[in-house]
């Protein structure tokens, strides 16, 4: 059966779709990431589309999905690599993707993961209500 | 060129008359030209136009011979097209009305009617079908120069629209990891739409993570504009990288409250400077005065 590969990278998870997503596709991935995520407690959410020239409102809101799935689990998600003939086609498409991270590339999603998860650290230490 | 209501006999005898009268019939084209031209104060010298007679009766007497009068856009009238082309392009660089120079080519009837009405003065019916292809003949000629000069006109106005929309939207790198998009004049669907792809492809090519775009050269904000300007944020947001708004005027900023516009979402700021200190403070670069203790990121 067909899947798609969840690699672990530190605490982070990293998930690379490259091929046309399906609805038993992606229930399966939420299947495999939610399990992965509270089997190595990971902290963060890495979803490389850098492979994906075409999005539609189905894969937005599969993104949407997961990222908040991801959340409940105390893992924060950034979506890596979108094309910029991508991004023009979701904002034309009025699908701006709110509540969802997003950075260029690889290494600057890490950035972005390891800075909210000193943040988050900070505050859990500082006794705050974690927001 | 169009002939309705009229069946052309598949005689006729313009082609022949033509060929063998054109010397003549230039000697009689040249000198009404040359008594015309006195009074008229054309920017072409007298020598050039007797050349330009004496080119466009051998090519008309080459077409003639080999085509038909009915299709002047078939191959044995390139010759012809050529030279029309070549004539209005010249006329035109030396500022010729497309006018003028069409009127050039149907003086051609005159010394051509006169020539005929010799040649057929016994037969008027003959005569008159003669006429009807001649003139058909020189009109589409005449058309076919305009046709050239409009044309070549086009290409100029299209080139210089696509030159002025590269000019128009710069993308510019400030620092590492930092973007300027000046954006001056005013902001239409289709040039958001080629700036909004400029931009994206700088923020991949530069790997930016902010982008200023600086609107002090936009004159006017309305809904229209603001939502442009919200999509291009958006889309950048979505490729990873911040957008800052700067250069708004307080005017603009009246505006942009009195229409509802909310642009609470975007970070703006009054001046370019001001946003490029915000800029370098997020990415961790050197600022130019110690006014905050900047957060390393990476």
């Amino acid at each position: 059966m067909e899947r798609i590969p969840i690699l672990k990278l530190g605490p982070f998870l990293l998930v690379s779709i490259q091929v046309d997503m399906h609805d038993r596709l992606v229930l399966t991935l939420q299947d495999d990431l939610t399990e992965r995520i509270v089997q190595t407690r990971a902290r963060g959410v890495l979803i490389d589309i850098s492979g994906l020239d075409m999005v539609d409102s189905f894969i937005g809101r599969m993104l949407g999905n997961i990222a908040g799935m991801a959340r409940i689990l105390d893992a924060e998600t950034v979506v890596i690599g979108m094309q910029p003939s991508v991004a023009i086609t979701l904002v034309e498409l009025g699908l701006s993707l709110p509540g969802i991270r997003t950075a260029l590339n690889i290494d600057r999603g890490m950035d972005l993961l390891r800075a909210s998860l000193e943040e988050r650290t900070e505050d859990f230490s500082a006794g705050n209500q974690a927001g | 060129m169009k002939q309705e209501n009229f069946t052309p006999s598949s005689r006729s005898r313009l082609p022949e008359i033509l060929i063998r009268e054109q010397s003549s019939l230039l000697a009689d084209w040249i000198e009404s030209l040359s008594a015309s031209a006195g009074g008229r104060t054309g920017s072409r010298s007298r020598q050039q136009l007797h050349e330009d007679a004496r080119t466009f009766v051998t090519a008309l007497a080459r077409g003639v011979q080999d085509g038909s009068l009915q299709d002047l856009k078939s191959s044995e009238w390139s010759r012809m097209h050529e030279f029309l082309t070549e004539l209005s392009r010249s006329r035109a660089e030396e500022g010729t009305s497309p006018t003028e120079t069409a009127t050039f080519l149907f003086s051609f009837k005159r010394p051509l009617f006169g020539l005929l009405k010799k040649e057929l003065a016994g037969e008027p019916e003959a005569l008159a079908e003669e006429l009807w292809h001649a003139t058909a003949l020189i009109d589409g000629l005449g058309l076919q120069t305009t046709e050239i000069f409009q044309r070549s006109r086009e290409e100029i106005i299209r080139r210089q629209q696509q030159e002025l929309m590269d000019l128009s939207t710069p993308v510019v790198k400030l620092w590492k990891d930092i973007l300027a998009l000046p954006l001056i004049g005013t902001l239409d669907s289709s040039r958001t739409q080629v700036v909004m792809q400029n931009l994206l492809e700088a923020i991949v090519a530069h790997s930016a993570t902010i982008a200023i775009i600086d609107i002090t050269g936009v004159p006017t904000v309305d809904t229209l504009v603001a939502q442009h300007l919200l999509k291009t944020v958006a889309a950048a947001r979505l490729m990873g990288a911040d957008c800052i708004i700067s250069g708004i005027r307080p005017q603009i900023a009246q505006t942009i409250i009195h229409l509802g516009v909310d642009l609470a979402d975007v970070t703006t700021k009054a001046t370019l400077a001001d946003a490029f200190q915000l800029a370098l403070r997020r990415t961790g670069g050197p600022l130019p005065a110690s006014t905050a203790s900047s957060k390393q990121l990476a």
